[in-house]
């Protein structure tokens, strides 16, 4: 369904020199330089897979969503999704897919979403009847039956992304590309997001290659994923394998009744920051339960979670430890 | 067939809701547009003491119906572009099946459409306060006017869409604009009819796309003199220029878009 082969961007970047000097120079002389967005990636996505695409902020996740939509050409290399060229935006490419940034919308913001959907439906050429069955399917689907007729501007931000993906998914696309779908949502927005997606891919066996900064969605919907960083794809494979080998803690908060020095607490895990009486442990999955009855057992706990690190640190932490 | 009036049927209605929202910004565009009412009592003053080819009343009526054309023909594209451009608002409109210059043109048209009511006030009003300047252009020439403004919105729309095409180099295609309108100011009739412009700058200037947004359209309503044959071939062939320009500039500059922020 996606196909891609040795896929390179480079961007001409403006170079200035700070300071008064530097901006005179700048406007007689204007140099640049030649910035790789994304370096020689391949990649392979068959019909109905759902794979995470993970890297830290500008490591080339969007630039890579923007060549397989079409939204920009590639400087070399190719990409087939669904057997079109993405750059040369072929109507029944853009027929076939779609792309769901969290952080833009396109629906008319002072409108009910129906009135964007119905351009929608006449943009897509789908017909009165089945734009009907579609709509009632997918609003069902998300909960949107009684909020489709409301300005956008009164949508809470949950109501309003999950309007985004009606408005995405009304053409029923067999490739789904989400960049940060969840970002900002509260935890049920989050969930409500994900379980769509999921029944969605189930339903439709749409294609989904899906960017996030929150581990749960990758985890809740991704078997595969692929990290990219600094242009370059360093893990292309399940996504147990990756955690494993690149996060094998959880992050275990604490809110004790008083504060502890830092030698009584080392003994439950590698402590990551603590202020005050409130400690965050990194703690190996293994030694997870154990860890959990120790501190319950021994510290004066108020209050305990556990969470599961953010990709950024885990992304983070693996590029620390020099291990790409 | 069936499907592009669903599609622009769609749009405009869409469109239309969205303008009437914003109706009480829209009146004030429209009085905004008021330029040539008080050009109007420039020339008023100067036809009294001066010796022109028109008369105080036809330099009133000429003025109103500038201002009447530039009711329906005033665009904005470039600005909406350049924004879509610069925050990478375009990048949702380019995963669409459809140009989006459509949606633009649906834009506008629909903010004409909510002008109309505004528009037939202002009428009333004018001639309320100045009844020597009433008029009634027959129908003939109220039909062709329709043709004619509908000629002069789309060269215009066509020019400036155009030029909003430079965004994809500059970011700030507006400001080449600003200089296009310096002549669209002096040229166009709106500061001043060209009848009282010299004979041979008024012979070249004819053959302009810049008289046919204004002067043309604002002297057929009045009734002064006009010469459709060249009318026709001067924008039939400024139409086709810009639109090849456009077409091409559109081509290249998706090559050049980089989907700034988004």
């Amino acid at each position: 369904m996606i196909l891609v082969e040795n896929l390179t961007k480079i961007y001409p970047v403006a170079v200035k020199q700070p300071g008064l000097k530097g901006t005179i120079k700048h406007f007689f002389n204007r140099t640049y330089r030649k910035v790789k967005a994304v370096q020689n990636v391949s990649f392979k996505i068959e019909p109905g897979e759902i794979v995470g695409f993970l890297g830290p902020n500008g490591a080339g996740k969007t630039t890579t969503l923007k060549m397989l939509t079409g939204l920009i050409h590639p400087s070399s290399g190719t990409v087939r999704v669904a057997g079109y060229l993405p750059y040369r935006r072929q109507s029944k490419f853009l027929q076939k897919m779609s792309l769901v940034m969290g952080q833009k919308q396109q629906l008319l913001w002072d409108l009910p979403a129906l009135d964007s959907l119905k351009i929608n439906a006449a943009v897509y050429n789908i017909p009165e009847k089945e734009f009907s069955q579609r709509l009632k399917e997918l609003s069902e689907m998300l909960c949107l039956q009684e909020k489709l007729d409301r300005p956008v501007r009164k949508l809470s931000l949950g109501e309003r992304m999950k309007a985004e993906l009606l408005a995405a998914l009304i053409h029923h696309p067999q490739v789904l590309f989400l960049d940060e779908p969840t970002l900002g949502l509260d935890v049920n927005a989050q969930a409500a997001v994900r379980d769509f997606l999921k029944e969605y891919n189930q339903r439709y066996q749409a294609t989904i290659l899906l960017t996030s900064h929150y581990m749960a969605d990758i985890t809740a919907l991704c078997k595969r994923v692929m990290l990219i960083y600094q242009g370059n794809l360093i893990y292309d494979g399940l996504l147990e394998g990756l955690l494993e080998r690149f996060a094998p803690f959880r992050q275990v908060r604490v809110e004790l009744t008083q504060n502890l020095p830092e030698s009584k607490l080392l003994q439950y895990g590698e402590i990551e920051t603590k202020e005050g009486a409130e400690v965050r442990f990194l703690v190996p999955r293994v030694e997870l339960t154990q860890t959990i009855s120790q501190i319950l057992a021994e510290l004066p706990v108020v209050d305990l979670s556990v969470s599961e690190p953010p990709i950024e640190d885990v992304i983070a932490r693996l590029f620390s430890q020099g291990k790409v | 067939m069936k499907s592009i009036i669903r599609k622009a049927k769609a749009l405009l209605l869409a469109h239309y809701a969205h303008m009437l929202e914003y109706r009480s910004e829209i009146f004030l565009w429209a009085l905004a547009g008021s330029l040539p009412i008080i050009l109007m009592g420039v020339w008023l003053k100067a036809s009294d003491s001066g010796n022109f080819a028109l008369n105080s009343i036809d330099f009133a009526r000429y003025f109103f119906s500038v201002f009447l054309v530039r009711q329906f023909t005033n665009i904005w594209v470039i600005w909406d572009f350049e924004r879509e451009v610069v925050e990478g608002k375009l990048s949702l409109k380019l995963l669409q099946p459809i140009d989006p210059a459509w949606h633009h043109l649906a834009r506008h048209l629909s903010e004409k459409l909510t002008r109309i009511p505004l528009v037939i006030i202002l009428i009333g009003l004018f001639f309320w306060l100045y009844p020597q300047a009433f008029w009634f252009p027959s129908l003939g020439t109220l039909l062709t006017w329709i043709v004619i403004i509908t000629i002069a919105f789309s060269l215009r729309f066509l020019i400036q869409y155009t030029f909003a095409m430079l965004t994809f180099w500059t970011e700030r295609s507006s400001a080449i604009l600003q200089f296009w309108l310096l002549f669209y100011i002096f040229f166009s009739g709106l500061i001043a009819p060209l009848e009282v412009f010299p004979l041979l700058m008024r012979e070249i200037i004819l053959w302009t796309p810049f008289p046919y947004f204004v002067y043309f359209p604002a002297a057929l309503l009045v009734g002064l003199p006009v010469d459709f044959t060249r009318a026709l071939l001067t924008t039939i062939g400024w139409g086709l220029i810009f639109y090849l320009l456009n077409r091409w500039l559109w081509k290249q500059g998706l090559k050049q878009y980089s989907g700034m922020g988004a």
